[in-house]
C-alpha cells in the first residue's frame, strides 16, 4: 500500500509537470504580449517594457518555465513598485488584472466547487445506483421500461437544458425554492444545502443516467456468474443473494467510475456553475479566459489536473478495497 | 439392460425411491428454435444409492442434474415430465418449498470450484450462510458448523482456513470446500456435476475417495455426472449412459463396464485412454460416425487401423537430436514475489520422435513448452537447435526459425480469432512467411484442411461453427502450415471428450508418421501421454524428476512421485478401483501415523 501510494505520487508529479509544461507553452508562448496584458491598455511602450523586465519575460523560455516551477516549490516575492508582495510556497503567480495571488483566488473559489461536486456525487450515486438496481431486478416490467426511458432522456439532455428546466419549474412556476445564490457551508449549513439543491440535481440527473446503466448491466452480469448459481442451488433467497453476493461485485466498477467522475466534475462543472451563479473554479475560469488573465487560468487548470490525478489514485484504492483479489502495485 | 434400479443398500423395493425421474424433457430456446437437451429420460435412484450419469458433452447430463433441483427455473428453459426428489414434486413445488429442498435435501457440487464460490467472502462465512438458510442457528453456531464440515472434508487447520477467501485455496481445497458446503445441511442426495474434471489426477483420486467415505458415513445418495468412465468405476453402483438426451444403456457399474451391451457404450469405453492397453485406432474411427450437428468430423484422411499404439522404444540414442535444452530456467516476478516456474530442465528431442511431458498443474510444463519454441524467453540455460544456441537469439534472428517451431494450444476456442474464417487463420503463418501467391496459399490451406480430416470447403466457415475437436484440428492445421520440424502441443486434448480426444491423438500420431515431425506432447493425463509418446519426462515443481522410454517410466517407475501419479489414475475395473482405494487409504493412514 505504501509502495503503491509512493509510486502513484511520483507518477502524479510527472503528470502535473507535463501538464504545467503544456499549459505554459500554450498560454505564455502563444501570440499576445503578457506584459501588455498585465500592464493594461493605458500603458506606454516604456512602461510595458518595464513590466516585461519585472516579469522576467526577457529571460529565455526554459528559464521562465524554471522560474515558474521554482515559484510553486519555493514561493516567490513580487515587487509591486511601492513594496513587495510575498507569494508563499505553492506560488502559482499573480493575477494580471487584480494583482491578487492565484493561490488565494483558487482557495477562495475551491469550497464552492467542492460543495457542488461532492453533493452532486452523493445525489447521483443515490439516484443512479438506485435506478440501476431496480431496473436490473425488475427486468421486463413496466417499472424497468419507465426507468430505461428516464435514463435515456437523462443521458441525452445536456446539463444547461436540465438546469434551465429545473429553475423554470421549481423557482419560477412553483416557487418552492429560491433562485440559488451560494452561501458558504461555514456560514449557514441549512442555507448552503437549500441553495445548492437545484445545481446538485441538475448535475446529478445527467450523471445518474450513466450510473443507472452501468449499475444495471454490472448487476445483471454479476447475477449470471457461477457463484450466484451456487447460492441459488443452496436455497438462499434471491434478496439475500443480491445483498450479500451480487452487490459488492456489481458496485466495484461504479465506485471506480465515480471517483474518476468526481475528478472531472471539479474541472468540468463550468456550465452548472455559470448557470446557477455559483462562484466556483469553473466560473472563475470562464471569467479569466474572457479577461485573458493567464496566471489564473494556468493555476486553475493545474488544480483541476491535480483533482483528476488524485481521484484516479483514489479510484484504484477503492477498487482494491472492494475486490481483495486486486493487488495494488 | 435397462433394468429397474434396486441398489443393494435399499432394503425395501416398494419404498419411494430418493429420486424418481419420469419422461424428463429439457428444452432451451435459441435463435434457431428449441434445442432439446434431454429427451424423455426415466430413472430412479434408491436412498443411499449411487448413480453415474455418463455421456459426452452435449449429451444432456448436466441439464438432467440441474433438473433435480430445478435450477432451470427462471432461466427460460422448458422442463417437462416429472422429477420427484425425496417425495417432493420438484418441478411443481412453489419457490419456498424448492428453496427448502435445495441444499437441505439435495445439495449440488459444481464443476469449477473457483467460480462457484463467492470471491469476496470467506469460505467459512459462505458455508455458515447456507447452514442458516436451512437451520435456526446463531451466527456463532453456524460458523462452528462450517468449521466442523471443513474439518470433515480434510481442510487442515479448518478454523483458521475457514477465514480464507476462495482464491487463497488450491483447486483441490476449493472442491473440498464446496463439498463441505454440500455436507453442511446433511442432505439426503448429493448431486455432483463433473466434480473432478478441473483437477489433477492425484487430487481427483482424493476427492473421489472423500465422496466415497462420506457416502458410507452419512448414507446419502449420490448422483455423479461425468464424461469420464474411469471416474465412475470406483464411485457408483449403477451407470446410466446418455447420448443426445436419451438413455442408451443403464445397469450395474461392473456389468456395464465389463460387458457393455450397446455399441455406443462400447465405443465410449474403447476411446478411454488406458495406461496398459493402447487404444486401437479402429475403435476410434468407429465412434466418429454419430457426431451430431450440421457438421460432422470426417474420418482422418489416411487413418490406418494398424497403429499399434505403444510406440516402439527402439528409438535409442542414435542420431543427432533436433533440439537440445540444457539447464533451462524461468523465473517470474521479482524480489519477494519471485517464483521459479522451471528450475533447471535439460532434455532432448530427436527428429521424428514424440517426447511426452507430464506433470500436475503448476509443475512448469507449459512454461517449458513455451520456452522451447521461444514464445517465452528463458531466464537461464541454452536451447541448441540447428547447430546454434537459440535461447538468446533476438526476434529478427529468430524469425526464420519461427516457421520450423510451431505450437498447438490447449484451448482451441480462445486460440482462434473468432472474427476470421478458419481458412484465413490457417493461412496466417503462410502469409507471414511471404513468397507465396494468394492462389497458392488457398490451395495449400485446402490441402491442410483435408490433411487434418476436415472438409476443404469449410475454408470460409468461422470457429463457432465447429465442435471442440474440429477446432483443435484447425489448430493443428495452422501449426502444420509452414511445414515445421517441431510442434509443441500444450494439452492439445484435455478440453475434449474421450472419443474426440482419441481421434485427435490418432491424427497427431499419423501426421508424425507421415511427415516425420518431432512432437513435444505436454499433458496432465498420463494415459494419453503413454499412447502418443516415445519417451516421457515427468515434471514436478519445475524439475524433471524422471525421464526415459515410455515402457520404462510407466512399467517400472523409479521416482516415488511418478509412482504416486500412476497409482492415482482412475481404472475402469470397479474391483481394481476398490482395491486401489483401500491401498490409498492405507498409505494415508500410514502417513497420518508417521508425520515425518
Amino acid at each position: 500500500m505504501t509502495r503503491f501510494l509512493l509510486r502513484r505520487s511520483v507518477q502524479a508529479l510527472f503528470v502535473l509537470l507535463a501538464l504545467a509544461a503544456v499549459l505554459y507553452a500554450v498560454f505564455y508562448l502563444a501570440p499576445g504580449d503578457p506584459a501588455r496584458l498585465a500592464c493594461g491598455p493605458k500603458c506606454s511602450v516604456a512602461q510595458v517594457q518595464q513590466v516585461r523586465t519585472q516579469m522576467g519575460l526577457d529571460d529565455p523560455v526554459y528559464a521562465q518555465f524554471w522560474h515558474f516551477l521554482r515559484g510553486i516549490v519555493a514561493g516567490h516575492t513580487y515587487s509591486t513598485g511601492t513594496g513587495a508582495l510575498h507569494c508563499p510556497a505553492p506560488c502559482l503567480g499573480q493575477s494580471y488584472r487584480t494583482g491578487e495571488l492565484v493561490t488565494s483566488i483558487v482557495g477562495e473559489k475551491l469550497p464552492a466547487t467542492a460543495s457542488l461536486a461532492l453533493g452532486a456525487m452523493v445525489l447521483w450515486l443515490i439516484i443512479g445506483v438506485g435506478t440501476g438496481l431496480v431496473s436490473a431486478l425488475r427486468r421486463g416490467g413496466i417499472v424497468e421500461r419507465l426507468l430505461t426511458a428516464f435514463t435515456l432522456v437523462g443521458v441525452a439532455t445536456p446539463v444547461f437544458i436540465t438546469g434551465i428546466l429545473l429553475l423554470l419549474v421549481f423557482c419560477a412556476w412553483l416557487q418552492w425554492l429560491p433562485y440559488p445564490s451560494y452561501v458558504p457551508l461555514t456560514d449557514d449549513p441549512q442555507q448552503w444545502a437549500w441553495n445548492l439543491l437545484l445545481p446538485w440535481l441538475a448535475l446529478a440527473l445527467v450523471e445518474a443516467a450513466k450510473y443507472a446503466r452501468l449499475t444495471r448491466s454490472s448487476l445483471l452480469e454479476t447475477l449470471a456468474e457461477d457463484h450466484i448459481r451456487t447460492f441459488r442451488a443452496y436455497g438462499v433467497g434471491e434478496r439475500a443473494i443480491v445483498r450479500r453476493h451480487a452487490l459488492r461485485g456489481a458496485l466495484a466498477p461504479v465506485i471506480a467510475l465515480s471517483a474518476l467522475d468526481l475528478g472531472t466534475i471539479f474541472g468540468g462543472a463550468l456550465l452548472t456553475e455559470t448557470l446557477f451563479g455559483i462562484p466556483g473554479l469553473g466560473q472563475q475560469l470562464v471569467q479569466s479566459v474572457q479577461l485573458k488573465d493567464l496566471p489564473v487560468i494556468v493555476g486553475i487548470v493545474l488544480v483541476m489536473g491535480l483533482a483528476v490525478v488524485v481521484a484516479n489514485a483514489l479510484a484504484d484504492v477503492l477498487y482494491a478495497l472492494a475486490d481483495r483479489r486486486v493487488v495494488l502495485r | 439392460m435397462t433394468t429397474a434400479s434396486t441398489a443393494a443398500t435399499a432394503p425395501d423395493p416398494t419404498a419411494e425411491p430418493l429420486v424418481r425421474v419420469a419422461g424428463l424433457r429439457v428444452e432451451f430456446p435459441t435463435a434457431g428454435g428449441l434445442v432439446r437437451a434431454v429427451d424423455g429420460l426415466d430413472f430412479t435412484l434408491a436412498a443411499g444409492g449411487a448413480l453415474g450419469l455418463v455421456g459426452e458433452s452435449g449429451s444432456g447430463k448436466s441439464a438432467t442434474a440441474y433438473a433435480l433441483l430445478d435450477l432451470h427455473r427462471g432461466t427460460g428453459a422448458r422442463v417437462t415430465g416429472s422429477v420427484r426428489v425425496a417425495g417432493t414434486d420438484v418441478l411443481a413445488a412453489p419457490d419456498a418449498e424448492l428453496r427448502r429442498l435445495r441444499g437441505g435435501v439435495a445439495a449440488m457440487v459444481f464443476q469449477d470450484p473457483l467460480s462457484s464460490l463467492d470471491p469476496y467472502q470467506a469460505i467459512g462465512d459462505q458455508i455458515a450462510e447456507v447452514y442458516r438458510v436451512h437451520h435456526r442457528a446463531s451466527r456463532a453456531a453456524a460458523r462452528a458448523r462450517a468449521v466442523a464440515v471443513l474439518d470433515r472434508v480434510g481442510i487442515p487447520d479448518a478454523a483458521r482456513r475457514s477465514r480464507s477467501r476462495p482464491h487463497e485455496f488450491s483447486g483441490g481445497m476449493r472442491q473440498r470446500a464446496l463439498i463441505a458446503m454440500a455436507l453442511a445441511c446433511e442432505p439426503r442426495l448429493l448431486v455432483a456435476d463433473e466434480p473432478t474434471t478441473a483437477l489433477d489426477v492425484t487430487v481427483q483420486a482424493q476427492i473421489l475417495d472423500l465422496l466415497h467415505e462420506l457416502r458410507a458415513e452419512t448414507g446419502m445418495g449420490l448422483l455423479l455426472v461425468t464424461h469420464d468412465l474411469g471416474v465412475v468405476a470406483g464411485s457408483v453402483d449403477e451407470v446410466l449412459v446418455l447420448e443426445g438426451g436419451r438413455a442408451v444403456e443403464h445397469g450395474p457399474v461392473a456389468e456395464l463396464l465389463n460387458a457393455p451391451a450397446q455399441p455406443y457404450t462400447r465405443a465410449l469405453l474403447a476411446a478411454v485412454p488406458r495406461l496398459g492397453v493402447p487404444v486401437p485406432v479402429a475403435a476410434v474411427v468407429a465412434v466418429t460416425e454419430p457426431a451430431e450437428g450440421p457438421v460432422t468430423v470426417r474420418e482422418p484422411a489416411r487413418a490406418t487401423a494398424d497403429d499399434d499404439g505403444d510406440k516402439g522404444d527402439d528409438n535409442g540414442d542414435d542420431g543427432e537430436p533436433l533440439l537440445r535444452a540444457v539447464d533451462l530456467r524461468r523465473e517470474f516476478g521479482r524480489g519477494r514475489t519471485a517464483f521459479t516456474a522451471v528450475d533447471g530442465v535439460s532434455l532432448t528431442v530427436r527428429p521424428g520422435e514424440t517426447l511426452g511431458v507430464v506433470g500436475e498443474s503448476g509443475s512448469g510444463k507449459t512454461t517449458l513448452g513455451r520456452m522451447l519454441v521461444r514464445l517465452l524467453d528463458p531466464t537461464a540455460g541454452t536451447i541448441h537447435y540447428g547447430g546454434r544456441d537459440i535461447a538468446r537469439l533476438g526476434e529478427r534472428a529468430l524469425r526464420p526459425l519461427r516457421r520450423e517451431l510451431q505450437m498447438v494450444f490447449q484451448d482451441p476456442v480462445s486460440s482462434l480469432n473468432p472474427r476470421r474464417s478458419i481458412g484465413e487463420s490457417i493461412a496466417d503463418p503462410l502469409r507471414a512467411a511471404g513468397g507465396m501467391t494468394d492462389a497458392r496459399i488457398v490451395a495449400r490451406v485446402r490441402e491442410l484442411l483435408d490433411r487434418v480430416g476436415l472438409d476443404p470447403d469449410w475454408y470460409h466457415r468461422y470457429p463457432h461453427e465447429f465442435s471442440g475437436g474440429q477446432r483443435q484440428r484447425v489448430g493443428i492445421a495452422r501449426a502444420l502450415a509452414p511445414e515445421p520440424r517441431l510442434i509443441v502441443c500444450d494439452e492439445p486434448v484435455s478440453a475434449l471428450d474421450v472419443t474426440t480426444q482419441a481421434q485427435v491423438v490418432a491424427l497427431l500420431a499419423e501426421l508424425q508418421r507421415d511427415l516425420g515431425l518431432a512432437l513435444v506432447f505436454i499433458a496432465h493425463d498420463l494415459a494419453v501421454v503413454r499412447q502418443v509418446s516415445d519417451r516421457v519426462a515427468v515434471m514436478r515443481a519445475g524439475r524433471v524428476v524422471e525421464e526415459g522410454p515410455v515402457s520404462q517410466v510407466y512399467d517400472a517407475p523409479r521416482d516415488p512421485y511418478t509412482k504416486g501419479l500412476l497409482a492415482a489414475v482412475p481404472v475402469l475395473d470397479p474391483v481394481e478401483s476398490a482395491t486401489r482405494r483401500t491401498a490409498r487409504r492405507a498409505i494415508r493412514a500410514l502417513g497420518a501415523a508417521d508425520p515425518s
